[in-house]
């Protein structure tokens, strides 16, 4: 006996639109999303978007200005701006130098050396700002020496603060430029070897001009990460207004006090994200992901 | 290996090395004098690109030396060895490689600037290369802004630009289309006369060897198995991949008087030809006579049944595939195609006049 597994060919309805966008895409795949996708899609975007959109609600739009000003609002974005800069710029000096010798070298011990430089991507930003303190600390075993030689306080200072930042955020960076490292066409490299440059000159001339677009991509991420960096930052450097309280912290600090200065910081700060993204999305992060 | 025949010349390049790549080894022994272009020939993982790896310094070679111009540039033996950023070659590699991010002008200029020159001294030796190749209206332009032809260029001015005494082209025409290829290698076989060292130039295309080469050495299986002139290896191919290639049928015998008893079945008798033992006999596939009927009166001497097998359009004849005792390839016209209603499983007879039959020792060549 024969069994229909088909049926009968019984045709839906295409519009003349998804006809011709079907055309245009060679065929391929209808637009619609199966619902067992959809639904789970919308939740993910409901649960990214809508905190945000709460804020933006919430804000005392009204006085925005005063609530601002009432707080060390300025202080702290200045302090956070700079301060995120900085560790990037060192991320930047000693990372990629550690991801070339990551992507590029083999030696004993490379696996755990991957996996400790990765380590402050899923430490607990407390538990790293702790092991600052106890390295850098004014009895550590490191800061207990800057400060009997040279006098140096690292703790509770902008220094800190930087510090603090470079340690979360340079995982970001080296991650990012060791794999566009991995994935760069060596052939170039070789090229450049033939035509007589030295590996330095390899590495200033094409190899870090190849990578470019993931490297903005690493710095960005790297940026932002420092930016946001809140939990090793107050253990390590502490909160003193104008000294080492960064923006997250005087959200945090101003929740208790003042809620309406506690979202209009955060809108700053969202703000400065999303001005940051946007202006180097284009250019960097896609590049990066193709 | 063969140490005492490296190195003697003064002059140009000396190989007698052992290179090994993953699981390969290539093994090779030659010399090409200053001016010479050596076209090495070979189906793919024959060695080619390898043997332009070692050359180049980018894979050490694991036995035996190479010098250049008298200079020893590798020897496994006492481990000296100049690495690729401080051997005078120039590397023009199939893909090209061409910096996207440099103008051409830039990539030019990139290897006078990065063995020492100024900037200025570099750009000034980029702008004489450029207009030796016609490129001086393409110096802004970044390598996506090219076309084939005009990347082989730039590739190729690259390279000459570092002032190299040696020249190494990979495959240098084969990422061009056919229109293409033939303008630019009527330029490349004028640059590559220019050029005063010695050049080895890699293909796979037997006709750009003949065109751009002065000698051919053909590699199979990473070893050498034929070293002659063009002309030589075309009349005489010293294995059936060469001879494929120029297009020839090809027979391993023994050669007892006249008659050659072949390998693969039957015999020629071929009077004259003088070799005895081991021999190799080559004909033209347009040498082959092919008829539907035993021929009567003929002055061929050698005649044998066969079977077509298959048919290949050509660009004016036919090339039919004959299976028989020996097997052959046939070259005949369209029209006789028709009028002897060839197709598979046809039973035809072939013949070819002794004087058509190249009969040679099997060992030419090396």
């Amino acid at each position: 006996m024969q069994v229909d597994i088909i049926g009968e060919p019984r045709p839906s309805r295409l519009s003349s639109r998804d006809r011709a966008r079907r055309a245009a895409r060679g065929g391929g795949s209808p637009r619609s999303v199966p619902a067992p996708l959809l639904v789970p899609a919308i939740i993910a975007v409901a649960f990214l978007v809508l905190p945000l959109a709460g804020l933006v609600v919430r804000a005392p739009w009204g006085r925005l200005g005063s609530a601002l000003s009432g707080s060390d609002a300025a202080q702290a974005l200045v302090l956070s701006l700079w301060t995120a800069t900085v560790a990037t710029g060192v991320c930047v000096v000693i990372g990629v130098p550690l991801a070339w010798v990551l992507a590029r070298t083999t030696f004993p011990g490379q696996r755990l050396l991957r996996a400790l430089v990765t380590l402050p991507l899923v430490l607990p930003p407390v538990v790293g700002g702790v092991a600052l303190l106890l390295a850098f600390g004014r009895t550590g075993f490191i800061g207990r020496y800057l400060d009997s030689w040279f006098g140096l306080t690292i703790p509770f200072s902008p220094l800190a603060v930087v510090m603090a930042e470079t340690f979360v955020a340079m995982p970001f960076l080296i991650i990012t430029v060791e794999g566009a490292l991995r994935s760069a066409d060596q052939g170039f490299e070789e090229a450049a070897a033939t035509l007589g440059a030295s590996r330095m000159t390899v590495f200033r001339r094409i190899t870090v001009p190849l990578i470019a677009p993931s490297l903005g991509a690493g710095a960005v991420l790297c940026w932002a990460r420092a930016l946001g960096e809140f939990g090793a930052t107050i253990t390590f450097a502490g909160s003193f207004p104008g000294r080492t309280e960064t923006m997250p912290i005087a959200v945090y600090y101003a929740l208790e006090n003042d809620p309406d200065a506690a979202i209009a910081l955060s809108l700053v700060l969202l703000l400065v994200s999303v001005v940051v993204l946007a202006s180097l999305r284009d250019r960097w992060l896609r590049g990066a992901v193709q | 290996m063969t140490e005492g025949s490296a190195g003697q010349g003064g002059g140009g390049l000396a190989v007698g090395a052992t290179v090994r790549r993953g699981g390969f080894t290539l093994t090779v022994a030659f010399e090409v004098p200053r001016g010479q272009v050596l076209g090495v020939l070979g189906p793919n993982g024959a060695g080619k690109t390898t043997l332009l790896r070692a050359l180049a310094g980018l894979t050490p070679v694991a036995g035996g030396r190479i010098t250049l111009d008298g200079q020893v540039v590798d020897d496994a033996s006492t481990g000296a060895f100049v690495d690729a950023a401080r051997r005078p070659a120039g590397y023009v590699f199939q893909d090209y490689r061409l910096f996207p991010h440099l103008s051409v002008a830039e990539n030019v200029a990139f290897s006078p600037r990065a063995r020492g020159l100024g900037k200025a001294a570099a750009r000034s030796a980029a702008r004489y290369w450029l207009g030796r190749l016609s490129l001086a209206d393409l110096a802004g332009r970044k390598p996506a802004e090219l076309s084939g032809g005009q990347a082989q260029r730039v590739a190729l001015a690259r390279a000459l630009a570092g002032e190299p005494a040696l020249l190494l082209l990979d495959e240098p025409l084969s990422a061009l289309d056919a229109r293409t290829r033939l303008d630019v290698q009527a330029e490349l076989r004028q640059h590559l006369a220019d050029f005063a060292g010695p050049c080895l130039l890699v293909t796979h295309d037997p006709l750009e060897a003949l065109v751009l080469a002065d000698r051919l050495l053909v590699l199979e299986d990473g070893r050498i198995v034929q070293d002659g002139t063009p002309a030589q290896v075309a009349r005489q191919p010293a294995t059936e991949y060469v001879a494929k290639l120029v297009g020839l049928n090809l027979y391993a015998g023994r050669a007892d008087g006249p008659a050659v008893t072949l390998g693969a079945g039957g015999s020629f008798v071929v009077p004259g030809h003088g070799q005895h033992g081991d021999v190799l006999v080559a004909v033209r596939p347009s040498a082959v006579v092919v008829g539907t009927q035993p021929p009567q009166a003929t002055s061929a001497r050698n005649v044998w049944p066969a079977e077509v097998t298959g048919l290949t359009m050509l660009a004016d004849r036919v090339r039919l595939d004959l299976d028989g005792r020996p097997p052959a390839l046939a070259d005949v016209t369209a029209a006789a195609v028709a009028e002897l209603s060839l197709r598979p499983g046809r039973q035809v007879w072939l013949s070819v006049k002794a004087t058509d039959l190249e009969v040679y020792t099997r060992d030419h060549g090396l």
